[in-house]
């Protein structure tokens, strides 16, 4: 293991044991945090009884709907953006600049268009991701190095097989990067909406435990989502790496 | 006198004004007849469009005038069969493995697997890249990935090949070598060799003839006759007739290459307040 | 492309547009851009017409933005949101590059904490808020913490990566000169990591401003975020459409101009 990484693993590991030290000395009050020991076991408590099986789903069910088809239209849209330049030309100052805008603000306002159960979460969990699949896309689909789209042409590739042999290919990592942020973006939009609004869900679970001033319950659900989506991220983030490694980019 | 294998006639290319300049008289005239299976380099200041001449012949550009014909038929808006194009740049594809850089070309031309899999094989061994059939090109060198284009051009069993600049991004001592491959593979397979390159010295060591192009609108103002051997090498540069023929050369393209720097010193100083 | 991709706005060039773009492009992309925000005001007013359920149209909205620009009440939500915003925004970005300096300066300090960066930049922050509000309690505190958790952590990484990143080149250079230390920092590691460090803080504005929002609609009786969900459990949907129609100007302005001094700021083209 690299040095670099066992230092990373000590401090994070040291800052742990640290809260944990500070919990059980009484010096953080039990009111404000649990020990990390204390959020553990009960988060194992919970999972065996299946308490949160239904919460679980909900949310998990709602970011894949929200995730799955931000990539699926960001690819698109991005594609069909690339593909004409006037249109791109008014787009990019909106994409530049999508992000300064708030989207949680249209949570209420989802909710009144659709009504209040999954769709306003799932709304906004896509619009966070979306935009991050389209600007892939359109880095992705920039960065084809000329000389390949010359190579199909020598090869005197049909325009189908040009776009599937040669340019969805030298995308390929582009549209990965995408994709792990459209991941990652849908599940902070979903998670705040089902804390902000009322409903069902992780997020809601939580809000609803610090309302009845369970705090164990609220901190085993914590440690779960972030252990989860932590998990799950840096997941595809190695993956990516290995990618990556083989085509000399990494 | 036997049908030439290709022929320019005329060819010029100007490109349209960007940005305030006026149209760019790229290249122009140029009347070239390519015999079947010769060797033949083409050197040139910088700018002056040897590119764009190669991609002309290609059929991957349209000239503003004149004609292009292959084997006797007119070259149109596309690349036609029986051509390969091996580029400046590295054009391995990063997502795939040598072996199947090598055979990506055949995989569409409707061949059985078995006689693609004979084909890239021969192809392997004989540019004897063997210990690298399933590394990526990311782990190989650029010397060795331009030996990966070259064996993904050759497998298709062209019969015209042109080459631009193809060793430019390599060290003098691996580009000798090279050459010396690039003769071994022209001897094998006939094929008519359409070489650009700005390395004098590679261009008189390996080709038939070396046509010298002048500054911006290229055109040909010289040719010049190596008559070397067929089964010639990299070692011909200490054939005594070595120095005069790249001296000839280099006259000419010493004058064109100071009015190609002077034309730029002249736009900086037109450009600066 | 950077991990993240709000930071696209400086990157994304838009296609194969140089910095400086000739005048005459800049107006045409002004004016496309005009298209497009006026083909958005247009569809909203079609689901306006269509829709059944109460939703507010454009020119409803408007009126009411006025009018509410106007009132006390409002000013009084603004300015309490507002004073949150500006401290954690001061926090986020003071703090943001000292310790983004620091980590870009030390080299293994930095690769050690990289990674740990860009999970907390990923994990959804969102559901640690009820941990800081037992521990700073409701108040202006609790929401100054909300945006620093949002806004610091790009910051950090901007500022970390453009001192990492900076051309060994130039500090050879700077010794050849025989620059002193002070001249070697102002003359030359400020100019080269500033653009960055520029990008950073301004995608650390929207994201503070994210912050300090989200926790108003969580927990407050204060403040603009407290509005907007105010009006939706009140069912006055009039009234937080305007608000959201107010943010998202405030927003998208400031974005804006914040992405303007950015590109003129940067010397390199990515």
């Amino acid at each position: 293991m690299k040095r670099v990484t066992l230092v990373r693993l000590c401090v994070i590991a040291g800052s742990v044991l640290a809260v944990e030290a500070l919990c059980r000395f009484g010096v953080i009050s039990r009111l404000t945090l649990l020990p990390p020991s204390e959020m553990a076991a009960y988060l194992v408590r919970l999972l065996v009884s299946g308490e949160i099986n239904q919460a679980m789903l909900q949310t998990f069910s709602n970011v894949a709907i929200a995730f799955v088809l931000a990539i699926v239209l960001g690819f698109v849209v991005g594609a069909v953006i690339h593909a004409i330049p006037r249109l791109r030309r008014a787009c990019d100052q909106f994409l530049a600049s999508y992000y300064s805008i708030p989207i949680f603000v249209f949570y209420p306002l989802f909710v009144s268009l659709l009504g209040l159960n999954r769709w306003p979460l799932i709304m906004i969990g896509f619009l966070f991701a979306i935009t991050a699949m389209v600007i892939a896309t359109l880095n992705g689909l920039d960065r084809v190095p000329p000389v390949l789209l010359k190579l199909a042409r020598v090869h005197r590739m049909s325009r189908s097989a040009e776009a599937l042999r040669i340019v969805l290919p030298a995308t390929g990592p582009y549209l990965f990067t995408g994709v792990k942020l459209a991941l990652a973006y849908s599940f902070i939009g979903i998670l705040a909406g089902e804390f902000i609004l009322s409903g069902g869900g992780l997020g809601y679970a939580i809000a609803y435990a610090y309302d009845a001033f369970d705090n164990r319950t609220m901190y085993a659900l914590m440690l779960f989502v972030l252990v989860v989506v932590t998990a799950i991220n840096s997941a595809l983030f190695i993956w990516e790496q290995r990618l990556l490694q083989r085509r000399g980019r990494g | 006198m036997s049908i030439s294998h290709a022929e320019l006639r005329e060819v010029r290319k100007v490109f349209p004004a960007a940005g305030g300049q006026g149209d760019v008289n790229a290249l122009g005239p140029i009347d070239l007849d390519l015999a079947k299976g010769e060797f033949i380099a083409v050197v040139g200041p910088s700018g002056c469009g040897k590119t764009t001449l190669l991609e002309i012949l290609a059929g991957l550009t349209a000239p503003s005038g004149g004609s292009i014909a292959f084997e006797g038929r007119l070259v149109h808006g596309e690349v036609p069969d029986g051509i390969g194009v091996v580029f400046q740049e590295d054009a391995s594809l990063p997502w795939l493995t040598v072996s199947d850089n090598i055979s990506f070309g055949l995989r569409r031309e409707g061949m059985d697997a078995a006689e693609i899999k004979r084909r890239v094989e021969d192809v392997i061994a004989f540019m004897g890249l063997e210990d690298f059939a399933r590394a990526y090109p990311a782990q190989l060198s650029g010397g060795m990935r331009q030996r990966v284009c070259i064996a993904r051009t050759l497998v298709l069993e062209p019969r015209l090949i042109l080459l631009d600049e193809p060793f430019g991004a390599l060290d003098q001592q691996t580009r000798l070598l090279m050459g010396d491959e690039l003769l071994r593979l022209w001897r094998k397979t006939g094929a008519t060799i359409f070489l650009i390159t700005h390395a004098i010295d590679e261009a008189v060591m390996l080709a038939d003839r070396v046509a010298v192009m002048s500054a911006r609108p290229g055109h040909f103002i010289d040719m010049v006759k190596t008559n070397w051997g067929t089964d010639r090498d990299s070692r011909v540069v200490a054939d005594e007739r070595f120095g005069a023929l790249t001296g000839r050369v280099w006259t000419r393209l010493r004058d064109e290459s100071l009015k190609s720097v002077g034309r730029s010193a002249n736009r900086l100083a037109a450009a600066a307040p | 492309m950077s991990v993240i991709p709000e930071a696209s706005g400086s990157a994304y060039a838009g296609g194969h547009d140089t910095q400086r773009a000739a005048p005459r492009q800049s107006l045409q992309r002004l004016l496309d851009s005009f298209l497009l925000v006026a083909a958005l005001v247009v569809v909203w007013q079609l689901v306006y017409w269509k829709s059944e359920v109460a939703i507010t149209g454009p020119i409803e909205t408007v009126k009411t933005a006025i009018e509410l620009l106007s009132s006390d009440i409002f000013w009084g939500h603004a300015l309490a949101s507002g004073r949150a915003f500006g401290l954690s925004l001061i926090m986020s970005s003071v703090g943001g590059v000292a310790i983004g300096l620091a980590l870009g300066a030390h080299r293994f300090s930095g690769a050690v904490a990289a990674p740990i960066l860009t999970a907390l930049y990923t994990i959804p922050k969102v559901t640690l808020y009820p941990m800081v509000l037992l521990i700073f309690g409701l108040g202006i505190s609790a929401k100054v913490a909300f945006g620093v958790m949002h806004g610091i952590i790009p910051v950090v990484i901007f500022t970390m990566d453009a001192v990492r990143n900076m051309n060994p080149v130039l500090i050879k250079t700077a010794r050849v000169f025989k620059l002193s230390p002070t001249e070697t920092a102002f003359k030359i590691l400020i100019p080269a990591v500033l653009p960055e460090i520029v990008t950073g803080l301004r995608v650390g504005f929207s994201l503070t401003l994210l912050g300090v929002v989200i926790g108003e609609m969580f927990a407050s009786q204060q403040g603009l975020g407290f509005m907007i969900i105010n009006g939706m459990n009140v069912h006055n949907v009039r009234s937080l459409t305007a608000v959201v129609l107010l943010l998202v100007l405030f927003a998208v302005t400031s974005g804006t101009l914040l992405l303007a001094i950015e590109r003129r700021m940067q010397h390199t083209q990515r």
